[in-house]
C-alpha cells in the first residue's frame, strides 16, 4: 500500500515542482546563417556611361513577404557591360558576404542567366572554377538595339558540371530571380 | 486509500478462516490444450493460500497432497500457455482437470476463467504478428514488420523510414509502446519512423482504434504494442542469433539476445542488434544516398513470481539514415523538373557512406516498474520511464554549414503510472488507472536555421477505468472511460512578418514577451481537456465463430507541429506552417468484426468508420515567393472527415501441405467540409499467399507472395503554381497518384535441430522477385525515384 502512496505524492509532487520553474532565462534568437536575402548585379559599361543595378531583397527569407525587385535604370544600345553578381546575408549584422563561400565552393556552384528571348542582349561567363566550367560571378552583357524583355538568374548547387544550361543541369537551385529590364 | 487496506485487511481475514481446517485432502487431474485436449507436460499449479504447487508429468497429469478443506483459487500456468485462475472447493472436489489455451503465448497477464477471448481488448480490432514473422522482419523496420497486417499500412520516405498507419492514420494518431512505455520520439513528423528495434520485442499486436483506453485517449488511429517475450518459470539459460544478409543494399544486419534466469525468479536478458546498408536500388538505377546504420541494444532484468515481480529496463537505439539525394530540392522549379523527368536527377555510384541529407536519431529509454499480486483481489502496478530523443537532420548546406545539423532537437519525457486490476470476480474484470507526463523539448540554436520546433514544456495527466463484463458464456460486454489533461508551455519567436500574415496580432497580441529585431518572442502556452471512452460487445461461440462490436470516442490534443510548425522543408520544397488556433480532433469510430476460425477454413470481415470532428490535416493553402523562387505553402487546418473502411482476410487448407491466404484492405478517406478526398489514405491492396509445408522435409516451407496495389484514386485536386523559370503557370502534379503495381515474392525455410535444445532455421526471401518498376503513392519519395528493386534475403537464425 504504502509504495502506492507514496508514488501518488511523488508524482503530484513532480508536476507542481516542474510546473513552477517558470524563471529560465528565454531561448536565444537565431538568425539564418545560410540564407541569401539580397542579390545585386551590378553593369558598369565599357569606355564609361551609367552603371546599371538590378537588385533582388527579401529581408524575411523564407517568411511572407516576397522579395523587393528593383532595377536602376535602362541600358544603352550597343554597349557591353561588365557584370558582377553580389550575394549578402543582410539579417546578420554586418551583414554576410556570401559570394565569397560561393566562390571558394566553386566547382559546386554554377550560376544561370536566362534572357528573354524580346530583349536584344547577351550574357557570357567572365569567370570559371578550377576545372573550366563556368561560374558566373562575374560575366559579360552585349546589347544590341532598343527592346524590353526579362533576364533571369539562377544559381544552382552542386549541377552537373559540365552542362549544356538549366535544362540538364541538375542539382538544387539556391536563388532564382527575375528582372524586367528595359534597352534604350 | 483507506478502502485499499480495508480490502487488504478482508483478503486476510478471510485467509486466516480457511487455515483453520484439516488438512489431508487429494485433488489430481490432467492439463490439456483448449483445443485439442493434448496433454501439456511442465505446467505449474499454484494454489497461493497455502503456497503449495504441483507440476504435470508428461502425460499432463498433476496430484496435490495434504490439501486443507476451503475455497480455494489454483493458478494453472504453462510456459507456452496464458495462466488461467480456476476455483476450486476442497473436499468436494477431488479430480480436476484444466483445459489452458495453449497457442497464444502471454505475458504475465492472468486472466480469469470464462473470459476465453485472448487479445488486449474485448472488443476491438486487433491484430498479432506471428512469431515467424516478427523473426522474419528482424532486418526491417517496424512499419515493414506489420505492414503485412490487414488495415495496416505505412507512410515512407524511401524504404528505410517507415511511419506506421492503422486504418488510414499515421504520426501522433498511432501509439507505440515499446514494453510498456508510450514512445515520445517525436512522432509528429511525416519522416519520423518509430526509433525502436523490432528485434527487441517479443510480439506485436495491433489494435486498430482507441479502443484500449489505458495507452492512451488519443489513439485515433490505433495502438502498436510491442512487448517482451514469455520468461519460463525455471532455472535456464537461453538465446538467439539471426543473420540477415540483403542483396539490395549490399549489406545486413545482425541480432542477438541472451536470457538467463535464476532459481529464485530473478532473470536477465541482454539483446543488441546492428544493421548497415549501403545504397538501395530500383530496377533501373542506384537510389544515390540511401544507406543506413542502425544499432540498438536494450538490458532488462528483474525479478518476477507470481504475487510480486519488479523489473527494470534500460535500451538505446541509434540510427543514422541516408535520405535520397536527388529529393532534397531548391525550390518549385526544381519539384517539377523532379516530377516532370521521371528519374532522379542525382544518380551516383553505389557507396555504403551516408551523405547529406541524412537524419541521426537517437533513443535512450529506461525504466522500473513493479506488481504485486492481491489474493482474492487483482494486481497492482507501477512504472516510471524515462526517455530521451535526439534528433539531427542534416541538409545539403554550403561549406562549414554542411557538417552543421539544421534540425536538432533534443526531447525529455518523464512519465509515471499506476494501475490495478481487480480481475478476482467470475464475471467482472475493472482496469483504473493513473499517468502523469512531464515533456521538455530543447531546439539547439547552434543549427543556424531558425527552430521549427520551439523550446517548450507540457505536463500531462490522465486518468482512465475501464471493465468487462461476461454476459454469459459466450457473450461478453466492455466499457471504459478516460480523461486527459494536457498543457503546452512554449518560447517561440516568430518573423514579425510572418506573425502579422497569420493573423495573431489581435487575437495573441497579450502573449509577445518582447521584439528582438525582425522577430517577436512569444510565450504560447495552452491547456488542453480530453475525454474518451469505448464500449462494444463480443461473442464466441466454440472458439470458432467471433463477432465484435466497438464504439470508441477519442479525442487528441494538437501536437507541437500543428500548432507551431514554421518554416521551410527542403525534402518536399514546402513551407509548413501550424496554427496557434488549432484546437483538439474529436473522432467517433464504429467498428465490427465477423470472424470464424475453422480446422479447414476461415474468415475475418471487419467493416469500420471514423467520423472525425476538428480534423488536423495539413494541406497545400498558397504560394510564397522568396529569392529562392516559388515554394507551396502547405498549412493545417481543421475540417471534419469521414473514413469508411473495410478489411477481410481468409484461409484455406487445402490438404496437409497445402495452405492459402487471402487479405484485402479498402479504406476510404473524405473531407466533409470541402466535400474532397483527403490526402495520403491508403490505395486498394490485395495480398494472396500459397504456402507449401512439408513437416518430414525439416519443417520444409515455401510461400509465393503476390503484392497488388491499386492506382488511389481519390486524391485532392492538384494545385496551379507560377513557374519563375518557364515564367508562367504550370500545374504542379503534386497529389498525382501512381499508377497500380502488382510485387511478387517468395519465402522459404528449413529447420534443423541443433543437439538437445538448440535449432537452426534457414531462410530465403525474395521480395520484388520480377524486379517490377513501381512508385508507391505513400512514398514521399515517389515524385524523385522508383520504389526498390529485387532484393534477396538470407536469413540464418540459431536458437541455443
Amino acid at each position: 500500500m504504502k509504495p502506492f502512496k507514496s508514488f501518488i505524492l511523488f508524482s503530484f509532487g513532480m508536476l507542481t515542482f516542474t510546473a513552477c520553474s517558470d524563471d529560465e532565462p528565454a531561448p536565444e534568437p537565431i538568425n539564418e546563417e545560410e540564407i541569401i536575402t539580397t542579390f545585386t548585379a551590378t553593369f558598369v559599361p565599357q569606355g564609361g556611361g551609367t552603371t546599371i543595378t538590378l537588385q533582388s531583397r527579401d529581408l524575411d527569407g523564407d517568411g511572407p513577404n516576397p522579395p523587393e525587385v528593383t532595377v536602376s535604370g535602362d541600358f544603352a544600345e550597343n554597349a557591353i557591360y561588365d557584370g558582377t553578381i553580389v550575394l549578402l546575408n543582410e539579417t546578420e549584422t554586418p551583414a554576410e558576404d556570401i559570394t565569397t563561400e560561393v566562390e571558394e565552393e566553386d566547382e559546386e556552384h554554377q550560376f544561370f542567366y536566362t534572357v528573354g528571348s524580346s530583349l536584344n542582349a547577351n550574357l557570357e561567363y567572365a569567370n570559371f572554377d578550377g576545372n573550366g566550367n563556368p561560374l558566373g560571378t562575374a560575366f559579360t552583357m552585349t546589347t544590341t538595339t532598343a527592346s524590353s524583355g526579362t533576364i533571369a538568374f539562377t544559381l544552382r548547387h552542386e549541377p552537373l558540371k559540365p552542362n549544356s544550361g538549366l535544362a540538364d543541369a541538375g542539382g538544387e537551385t539556391d536563388l532564382a530571380v527575375t528582372f524586367s529590364v528595359n534597352i534604350q | 486509500m483507506y478502502l485499499r487496506y480495508f480490502i487488504a485487511l478482508c483478503a486476510l481475514f478471510t485467509g486466516f478462516q480457511a487455515s483453520s481446517q484439516e488438512c489431508n485432502h487429494t485433488l489430481s487431474g490432467k492439463v490439456m490444450d483448449f483445443h485439442d485436449k493434448t496433454p501439456l507436460a511442465g505446467a505449474t499449479l499454484y494454489i497461493a493460500k497455502m503456497g503449495t504447487y504441483a507440476y504435470t508429468d508428461l502425460n499432463g497429469a498433476y496430484s496435490f497432497e495434504n490439501l486443507c478443506a476451503g475455497t480455494y483459487e489454483i493458478e494453472v500456468m504453462h510456459p507456452e500457455c496464458r495462466t488461467l485462475i480456476f476455483p476450486i472447493n476442497i473436499p468436494e472436489t477431488k479430480k480436476e482437470d484444466f483445459l489452458l489455451e495453449h497457442h497464444l503465448e502471454e505475458l504475465d497477464e492472468v486472466r480469469v476463467i470464462g473470459s476465453i477471448y485472448s487479445g488486449k481488448t474485448n472488443s476491438g480490432l486487433e491484430n498479432r504478428l506471428s512469431e515467424e514473422a516478427l523473426l522474419q522482419n528482424s532486418g526491417n523496420s517496424l512499419g515493414d514488420a506489420i505492414k503485412g497486417l490487414r488495415g495496416v499500412s505505412s507512410l515512407n520516405t524511401g524504404s528505410n523510414i517507415v511511419k506506421p498507419a492503422i486504418h488510414g492514420l499515421n504520426g501522433s494518431r498511432v501509439l507505440v509502446l515499446n514494453d510498456g512505455v508510450r514512445m515520445q520520439d517525436m512522432e509528429w513528423g511525416d519522416e519520423h519512423a518509430p526509433n525502436v528495434d523490432v528485434n527487441a520485442a517479443g510480439s506485436v499486436t495491433v489494435i486498430k482504434g482507441a479502443s484500449a483506453l489505458q495507452y492512451g485517449g488519443d489513439a485515433i488511429g490505433g495502438v502498436i504494442l510491442m512487448e517482451q517475450a514469455y520468461l519460463p518459470a525455471q532455472d535456464t539459460l537461453y538465446g538467439k542469433t539471426v543473420l540477415n544478409g540483403f542483396s539490395n543494399g549490399r549489406g545486413g544486419n545482425i541480432s542477438t539476445d541472451l536470457t538467463k534466469i535464476f532459481q529464485d525468479d530473478w532473470f536477465i536478458r541482454l539483446q543488441g542488434s546492428f544493421k548497415r546498408l549501403g545504397d538501395q536500388e530500383s530496377p533501373d538505377y542506384i537510389l544515390s544516398n540511401t544507406g543506413i546504420s542502425e544499432t540498438a541494444s536494450s538490458l532488462e532484468f528483474g525479478k518476477r513470481t507470481l504475487n510480486w515481480g519488479i523489473q527494470g529496463r534500460y535500451s538505446f537505439y541509434d540510427a543514422e539514415i541516408a535520405i535520397l539525394r536527388a529529393s532534397h530540392i531548391g525550390n518549385i522549379d526544381d519539384l517539377i523538373r523532379s516530377i516532370n523527368s521521371g528519374e532522379p536527377q542525382i544518380i551516383r555510384p553505389f557507396t555504403y557512406d551516408l551523405q547529406n541529407p541524412r537524419q541521426d536519431v537517437r533513443h535512450h529509454l529506461a525504466k522500473i516498474s513493479a506488481y504485486k499480486r492481491f489474493q482474492g483481489l487483482g494486481k497492482w502496478s507501477a512504472q516510471y520511464d524515462f526517455q530521451q530523443n535526439r534528433r539531427k537532420e542534416y541538409d545539403v548546406r554550403r561549406g562549414e554549414l554542411n557538417d552543421q545539423a539544421s534540425l536538432d532537437l533534443e526531447l525529455t519525457t518523464h512519465s509515471v503510472s499506476t494501475d490495478f486490476k481487480w480481475d478476482a470476480a467470475e464475471k467482472i474484470d475493472l482496469h483504473t488507472g493513473l499517468v502523469g507526463r512531464y515533456q521538455e523539448n530543447f531546439p539547439n540554436p547552434a543549427t543556424g536555421v531558425r527552430r521549427l520546433i520551439p523550446d517548450y514544456k507540457r505536463w500531462e495527466l490522465g486518468a482512465f477505468v475501464t471493465g468487462e463484463y461476461n454476459l454469459t458464456a459466450n457473450w461478453s460486454l466492455d466499457a471504459g472511460f478516460r480523461y486527459d489533461f494536457s498543457k503546452i508551455d512554449a518560447l517561440k519567436y516568430y518573423q514579425t512578418t510572418r506573425w502579422e500574415e497569420r493573423g495573431y496580432e489581435d487575437e495573441f497580441s497579450d502573449i509577445i514577451i518582447e521584439e528582438v529585431g525582425s522577430q517577436l518572442l512569444t510565450n504560447p502556452v495552452f491547456t488542453f481537456e480530453n475525454f474518451s471512452g469505448t464500449s462494444g460487445i463480443h461473442y464466441n461461440r466454440d472458439n470458432t465463430t467471433f463477432l465484435r462490436f466497438n464504439y470508441a470516442l477519442s479525442q487528441r490534443a494538437p501536437n507541437p507541429s500543428e500548432l507551431f510548425s514554421d518554416g521551410l522543408h527542403h525534402s518536399a520544397a514546402r513551407i509548413e506552417l501550424g496554427d496557434l488556433r488549432i484546437k483538439s480532433e474529436t473522432s467517433h469510430k464504429f467498428s465490427a468484426s465477423f470472424e470464424r476460425r475453422l480446422q479447414k477454413w476461415g474468415f475475418t470481415l471487419e467493416p469500420y468508420a471514423n467520423f472525425l470532428s476538428d480534423f488536423i490535416l495539413l494541406e497545400p493553402t498558397g504560394l510564397e515567393f522568396t529569392i529562392r523562387g516559388a515554394f507551396p505553402v502547405w498549412s493545417y487546418r481543421q475540417t471534419n472527415a469521414r473514413l469508411l473502411g473495410f478489411d477481410a482476410s481468409a484461409y484455406v487448407n487445402w490438404h496437409t501441405n497445402w495452405r492459402t491466404e487471402h487479405q484485402m484492405s479498402l479504406v476510404k478517406g473524405k473531407d466533409m467540409s470541402q466535400d474532397l478526398a483527403l490526402i495520403n489514405i491508403p490505395p486498394v491492396s490485395f495480398r494472396n499467399q500459397v504456402d507449401f509445408l512439408k513437416k518430414e522435409w525439416h519443417d520444409f516451407e515455401v510461400s509465393f507472395i503476390s503484392d497488388l496495389v491499386l492506382r488511389q484514386n481519390e486524391v485532392p485536386p492538384n494545385i496551379t503554381v507560377f513557374s519563375p523559370e518557364q515564367q508562367q503557370d504550370v500545374l504542379l502534379e503534386i497529389n498525382t497518384p501512381p499508377p497500380a503495381y502488382h510485387l511478387v515474392g517468395l519465402s522459404s525455410s528449413l529447420d534443423f535441430s541443433l543437439g538437445t535444445s538448440g535449432r537452426l532455421t534457414t531462410s530465403l526471401i525474395v521480395n520484388n522477385l520480377l524486379n517490377t518498376t513501381f512508385r508507391d503513392y505513400l512514398n514521399r519519395q515517389r515524385f524523385f525515384a522508383d520504389g526498390m528493386g529485387r532484393n534477396i534475403q538470407l536469413q540464418i537464425i540459431v536458437h541455443y
